[in-house]
């Protein structure tokens, strides 16, 4: 069977470094291919080299055995060979219809927006997404349009589709329609890449596995020969017994007590109480208000109802109020809310805390040593200090939001998807600084759509749905189907249970 | 910064060949009369440039400023002439029109930046509206004509422009003030960390504990402020103002902040490259009027190229860095 897309000892070279060392690989008609591997191994710049995006500095991609005629995503999406990039390609301020037909539209003179709107129709029903081919992208859930790309990748016949970690965003529901698609185009015939940090969905999807490690490939697998264990030790290079830190059992006072809690329109009735040197997980569909919960707990959204710190009523209004009482918040958007790309380490580091840095004028020496500690304290891995931030990995990006987020020393720290888009060697270490911090007695909250985080992490775990707590599951009560039934809210019937009013 | 990127040398380099060519095309050039007129009028739009340096950085704009400042003129004037009776012509008339103009420029500033901040319009939208406001005011005041100081007030009021210490004139030593202590502002506290901060990102800013619209709000009103103090040295210039005082200032400011290396979207700020912007300006219209070669009315279409290309070489530069 000839490989659809393949890649023949490819190498790729920026400047003097080459980053790809002699890759072969293809994608085969009717397969799910999964290249995995930590950040920086170079699966990028494979899915870019295969999707035309980036030309290889030498060896050869064959479409169909023969030398492939394309040298721009343009050009390969029209020989169908279609990449869903992790940042989206849609317009945001048009129509779902208008994007998924983007570049292709119908009509002559005159669009003929009837066809368009039918046709995108069509391709949401086959994904059984909901949303209305009218709808703005602006107005939608980053999971809704990821089903967009996805749709607009269908539309446009692919033969080969690359995804580019499609699940990251997406809840497990979601999740699982995406499978269905996945499904029914392998069934269809189309050859599928498929990158995920997830390992149990590469388990369940692949029908062939490449493990990347620094620019080479070191394993080649078909289904079934290779453990969710076996990935990962092939991708980091060294066993990883423990991924999770053993959990804690000193618990002191209850820190903070939150009652009747409400941000609205969507987060009600919400208690919570957490203790000194606590990890309380907080698990949840995207949508149920978990964000929302944390940002009014620190003062970024209007909120009413009780906050107690130490047993206090104290009233927090906006982050200067939550700093004051020793809280902080790490977002789960780190590009969009947590750092500036465009600037350096030090710049970013300082940014929240900037007023402890020198009197009317900034301290460089103090910034500098502030950035000098918190490289050592957080293994960031940066070539060079000057450098923006935005040209880091999204792990030594992260280590540096934690950094930033505990500058201020806070006493109780809210962390939203702390390794969302990280590889499995530098989520270990972040799973272990939050343990250093719950063992140095700070209490901990995580906020994480990863089960395997939440189980693995968490002392207590309370679970939310549709903007309340569905239940707090406590120590040996912690379970994965325990904490799903929270979340579909399966043990419970709520009778006037209704969807939330936007996603 | 020890690297040395294109944005930062180029408008340097810029300025050095414009002196080099001035000088080879004409004698005088160099003299320390012609000197100090390009520089005593390149003053004006300096400070005003330095403080819009701060509102584009922090991801604003103010297109009002040359609008304000014939307003802020005639404020002034206006009081002057109406102190005069009770005050007298003296040191005491001199500050209370000094004081008017700092007011006034205060409050222009404060009404664009709540505006801006606090109804949340777009900075563009606003200074638009104002900017036509303040020049039909000036114009209504002075009935269509010209306002003009008394002739008395303005030969005491004259040296705070054509005199100065050490030989060097009022305007140019308060336009130095301006700039060091905007470079200050900009590289070494906590206002211009922010400025660029908000400029980059203002979620990200929100989300640090950044006081974001405090910041932005801070920003016209510095403007408004320099915008006065540029008005208080330039009103002894002429001694009068009318509905044309200041035209066009705005764009020019604009320009030396563009051509200094600040960008327009923000995030990045530039106070020693706007005051070599506003150097290559006043250079240009200097050199043209100077030689022969080209006639002064192109004078808009050279400062038009070098705009642009200031842009070009930012954005060659930016690509470059890869991202």
């Amino acid at each position: 069977m000839t490989a659809v897309l393949e890649l023949r000892d490819v190498r790729k070279s920026f400047g003097p470094i080459e980053i790809l060392h002699g890759i072969d690989f293809a994608l085969h008609a009717g397969e799910v291919h999964a290249l995995i591997g930590e950040n920086g191994a170079g699966k990028s710049t494979v899915m870019k080299i295969l999707g035309g995006y980036l030309e290889p500095t030498s060896g050869g991609v064959l479409l169909d055995g023969k030398p492939a005629q394309y040298h721009s995503g343009a050009a390969a999406e029209a020989q169908g060979v279609v990449v869903i990039h992790q940042e989206f390609n849609l317009a945001p301020d048009l129509t779902v219809a208008d994007n998924i037909w983007l570049g292709r539209e119908m009509g002559g003179l005159f669009l003929d927006h009837k066809a368009m709107r039918a046709g995108a129709q069509a391709l949401l029903d086959q994904l059984d997404c909901p949303v209305s081919p009218d709808a703005r992208i602006r107005d939608l859930a980053v999971s809704d349009r990821q089903m967009v790309e996805i749709a607009k990748a269908l539309g446009r016949k692919a033969r080969v589709l690359i995804m580019d970690e499609p699940s990251a965003v997406l809840t497990h529901r979601e999740v699982e329609v995406l499978f269905r698609m996945i499904d029914k185009l392998r069934a269809a015939g189309v050859a599928l890449l498929y990158t995920s940090h997830r390992l149990e969905e590469i388990s369940h999807l692949a029908d062939r596995i490449t493990v990347l490690r620094d620019g080479a490939v070191v394993r080649q697998a078909q289904r079934g020969e290779l453990t969710e264990d076996g990935m990962a030790t092939a991708m980091v290079g060294r066993d990883l017994n423990d991924i999770f830190p053993p959990r804690r059992a000193d618990f002191g006072p209850v820190v903070l007590e939150v009652e009747d809690f409400a941000v609205p329109p969507l987060v009600q009735g919400v208690s919570l109480s957490l203790r000194r040197g606590e990890v309380l997980g907080i698990s949840g569909l995207v949508g149920a208000g978990r964000t929302e919960l944390a940002e009014g707990l620190v003062g970024l959204r209007p909120h009413h109802g009780q906050i107690r710190r130490n047993g206090v009523p104290v009233s927090i209004r906006n982050l200067s109020d939550a700093a004051h009482h020793r809280i902080a918040y790490l977002t789960e958007d780190r590009k969009e809310r947590g750092l500036l790309l465009a600037k350096t380490l030090r710049e970013n580091l300082t940014l929240s805390t900037l007023s402890r840095f020198g009197g009317a004028l900034i301290s460089r020496p103090a910034e500098e040593a502030a950035l000098t500690q918190a490289i050592s304290d957080f293994d960031i891995r940066a070539p060079s200090r000057d450098m923006a931030v935005g040209n880091l990995s999204g792990g030594n990006q992260q280590k540096l939001l934690l950094a930033k987020t505990m500058l201020p020393e806070p006493e109780i720290v809210i962390i939203d998807e702390p390794t969302r888009g990280i590889d499995i060697g530098t989520k270990s270490q972040i799973y272990h600084f939050i343990d250093r911090l719950a063992r140095e007695g700070l209490s901990v909250i995580v906020i994480s759509s990863d089960m395997p985080e939440i189980l693995g992490l968490s002392d207590r775990v309370l679970v939310m749905r549709q903007g309340r707590v569905a239940g707090v599951l406590d120590g040996a009560a912690i379970s994965e189907t325990a904490v799903v039934r929270l979340v579909m809210g399966t043990t419970e019937t709520v009778a006037d249970e209704k969807a939330p009013a936007h996603a | 910064m020890p690297k040395l990127s294109l944005s930062t040398t180029g408008p340097l380099a810029a300025l050095v060949l414009l002196i080099v060519l001035g000088a080879f095309l004409n004698d005088n050039f160099l003299s320390a009369g012609n000197i100090t007129n390009v520089l005593a009028r390149s003053a004006f739009i300096g400070m005003i440039a330095v403080g819009m340096t701060f509102v584009i950085t922090s991801g604003g704009l103010d297109l009002s400023v040359g609008s304000m400042a014939a307003f802020i003129a005639g404020m002034m004037i206006m009081a002057m002439n109406a102190m005069l009776p009770t005050l007298g012509i003296g040191i005491p008339l001199v500050l209370a029109g000094m004081a008017v103009a700092l007011l006034v420029g205060l409050l222009a500033g404060l009404g664009n930046g709540l505006l801006i901040t606090r109804a949340g319009i777009e900075p563009f939208i606003v200074t638009l509206g104002t900017m036509g406001i303040f020049r039909s005011l000036v114009t209504w005041i002075a009935d269509g004509g010209t306002l003009s100081l008394d002739f008395e007030a303005r030969q005491f009021y004259r040296p705070v422009y054509y005199g100065g210490i050490f030989g060097i004139a009022w305007p140019i030593i308060v336009f130095a003030v301006v700039a060091v202590a905007g470079e200050i502002a900009m590289r070494h506290t906590r206002f211009g960390r922010y400025c660029e901060a908000i400029g980059s990102n203002d979620k990200v800013a929100r989300y640090s504990a950044v006081k974001v619209e405090r910041m932005q709000l801070w920003t016209y009103v510095a403007l408004g402020l320099l915008v006065g103090l540029a008005t208080i040295l330039y009103v002894p210039r002429l001694g009068s103002a009318s509905g044309s005082t200041g035209l066009l200032w705005e764009l020019e400011a604009i320009a030396a902040v563009i051509i200094g290396g600040t960008a327009l979207k923000g995030g990045y700020g530039r106070v020693w490259g706007t005051v070599v912007g506003v150097l290559i300006l006043s250079l240009i219209d200097n050199i043209l009027n100077l030689a022969d070669l080209v006639s002064p009315y192109l004078n808009g279409a050279i400062q038009g190229v070098i705009i642009v290309l200031a842009v070009v070489l930012q954005r060659g530069k930016s690509s470059a860095e890869g991202r």
